[in-house]
């Protein structure tokens, strides 16, 4: 009964705010509905993340990297080949994907930190690319004046803000909702059982690094389709926009929406974006201080940050300080705050 | 003598590169092993690892004017604040669920932040003019090739810290604790040695050794904005290639990045965006499976 309430309650939450995010442009100036319209693309990179960290155990701090490789799939073709916005989202989805596909090997058979520590790796060296590769990239100066999209064959070119926002979110909503509705079937819920019991699930028969490889090349295609938003949103691409920090941000934003949970990614990386943004502006200069103290702030008062910890504090021997911590309990420490 | 000199001309071009690929390599070992230490002890990934070595880059920018006795006051200061700064993380890690990757990551990240921006504003935004000794300034003549005393010191100076560190680790009680630690924190927490005080020494230890490469690398890699990440990259690239812990494979992978960046370049500047991740890429390819087990261990 009370789950009914909860569920009906959370669905009407989800349509307000949809509701919400629909008229928006025509509340605020041009200038928010840009913001808003890469913040968008940026949630998307956050679900792809949440997928990866919360759904199948694998916490991520390299997703830009496929995000990256679908950004500058879509500038390239958006300014030698196609100006159609279906043809540039599927083309940033293939780069994202075929990324991901290529550093599969890397991660599959890591756990815990280790994912984290090979994942920032990748894209870090994702990031040194984009600055160096001068001929295709732009180098650290980035590619402007990318042309404008139209969304489908026949239709008006997006002209301005607000369309280029409206496009934004119909896609954002399309992927999103498949996302949920590919996690309700049967692999979702062997996503999830590999990630609570890795080792009952492959005595049981299934292969679970197939599933994890499936599951890193679906992320990496979302976040390469994200990309392909940004480059519509912005206009205008650089290897900042890809940074070490925008990694960072998104997986405080995931556990803050609670790490395994869609709908808590999408509203926890845009809050952590907006944060940021909302920053810049108003503490030119001193924005990464305030940031950085944040981040420390936040993690000391997130529900799984220091409450456990509390819990086991008397413990004699103190499990904690464990180098070989089994990486259940890695997600045992990550409990889902919306199932 | 013709035959000599033919030889040594298909060599030559490379020589200086190669030599210079060794001191990166060290340097970035003596940073790496920090890491290191972190990971392989106290089991947390430290993205504020950067962070102290530009502390120590910084302070050498700021103390050192030349002469000998600047020299060792900046690489005491230096060592001094990246251990403290370290002591500091430590400390605020301490109410962390450990194993909580996730939030220790996130915590690190945010003092990473701070920390630079803090640097920033005390030290100015423009990446500040670093002096060698006066003493070695010049050059000398290595193989008919003039070459930068500096980095031929360096060299032999980060061969010594290196060295130490494997017989502090090897033959010293606290090295043992350390490699204990590792192998089996439950029983060494038996042994009546706290883990919290464990962690906060090696984390202090990993942030004197930050912060003495800072120092001591700061006319190689030099103090600035993006100091931080392109050693915490480097770092972190040196780590996972070294097989997560064993120091010797750390000190492999180092100089195999050192020339990767230095005669890698001089041989392939087309590829040269490219070499660091196909050499990632080929390592962890050949050694996928003894990685693989050991990463299931981990």
């Amino acid at each position: 009964m009370r789950d009914e309430v909860i569920r009906r309650a959370r669905g009407a939450v989800a349509a307000l705010a949809l509701a919400g995010l629909v008229v928006a442009p025509w509340v605020v100036d041009d200038y928010t509905t840009a913001i808003l319209a890469r913040t968008l693309a940026l949630a998307l990179v956050g679900v792809s993340v949440a997928l990866l960290t919360g759904v199948a155990g694998m916490p991520t701090l390299g997703q830009t990297a496929p995000y990256a490789a679908g950004a500058y799939a879509c500038a390239v073709v958006g300014s030698q080949i196609s100006d159609v916005g279906v043809v540039q989202l599927a083309v940033a989805a293939v780069a994202g994907a075929v990324l991901a596909a290529l550093t599969v090997p890397l991660v599959v058979h890591a756990r815990g930190v280790i994912v984290l520590m090979i994942t920032l790796a990748i894209g870090e060296l994702a990031v040194t690319v984009l600055g160096r590769w001068r001929s295709v990239t732009g180098g650290t100066d980035g590619l402007a004046g990318i042309a404008a999209v139209r969304p489908f064959w026949g239709l008006p070119v997006l002209a301005n803000d607000q369309d280029r926002y409206l496009y934004a979110l119909v896609v954002v909503t399309v992927l999103v909702g498949a996302v949920l509705l590919l996690l309700r079937t049967r692999a979702g819920l062997l996503l999830r059982a590999g990630r609570d019991d890795e080792t009952r699930l492959r005595a049981s028969g299934h292969r679970v690094p197939l599933y994890l490889s499936g599951a890193h090349i679906a992320a990496g295609a979302i976040a390469g389709a994200a990309g392909s938003l940004l480059v519509v949103a912005q206009q205008y691409i650089s290897p900042a926009d890809f940074g070490f920090d925008t990694s960072a941000l998104l997986l405080l934003g995931v556990v803050i929406g609670g790490t395994a949970s869609i709908g808590g990614a999408l509203v926890g990386a845009a809050l952590v974006i907006a944060v940021r943004d909302w920053l810049f502006g108003v503490l030119p200069g001193h924005a990464p201080l305030v940031l950085g103290v944040l981040f420390v702030a936040t993690v000391y008062l997130l529900p799984t940050g220091v409450h456990r910890a509390r819990g086991r504090w008397g413990l004699p021997s103190e499990p904690a300080d464990q180098p070989d911590a089994s990486p259940e309990r890695d997600q045992a420490t990550v409990p889902e705050l919306h199932r | 003598m013709m035959v000599v000199a033919a030889g040594s001309n298909r060599i030559d071009p490379y020589l200086i590169p190669a030599l210079d690929g060794i001191a990166y390599g060290l340097l970035v070992f003596v940073a790496a092993s920090g890491l290191v230490f972190c990971f392989g002890v106290a089991n947390i990934l430290n993205l504020a690892h950067g962070m102290l070595y530009a502390i120590g880059g910084y302070t050498a920018a700021a103390l050192f004017d030349g002469g000998w006795a600047s020299l060792a006051l900046a690489l005491t200061v230096g060592v001094l604040a990246a251990a403290a700064a370290g002591v500091l993380l430590a400390g605020l890690l301490a109410p962390v669920a450990a194993g909580n990757h996730l939030s220790q990551a996130l915590l690190t990240f945010g003092v990473a932040l701070a920390g630079g921006s803090l640097l920033v504003a005390g030290f100015g935004p423009d990446d500040p003019q670093v002096l060698v000794p006066a003493a070695l300034e010049g050059s000398v003549v290595v193989a008919g090739h003039r070459y930068a005393a500096y980095r031929l010191v360096f060299i032999v100076v980060a061969a010594v810290i290196a060295a130490a560190l494997y017989l502090v680790m090897r033959r010293t009680r606290a090295g043992m604790l350390v490699r204990a630690a590792v192998d089996d924190p439950e029983m060494v927490a038996c042994l009546g040695v706290s883990p919290a005080r464990i962690r906060a020494g090696v984390l202090a230890a990993a942030g004197a050794l930050a912060g003495a490469a800072g120092v001591l690398g700061a006319p190689i890699i030099g103090p600035g904005t993006d100091t931080a990440d392109t050693v915490l990259l480097l770092s972190l690239v040196v780590v996972v290639l070294g097989g997560l812990g064993s120091m010797g494979g750390t000190l492999l992978a180092a100089l195999a990045i050192g020339e990767i960046q230095t005669l890698g370049v001089a041989l392939l500047p087309s590829a040269a965006p490219f070499l660091l991740f196909a050499a990632m890429a080929a390592v962890l390819a050949v050694r996928a499976r003894g990685l693989a087990s050991r990463w299931r261990a981990a």
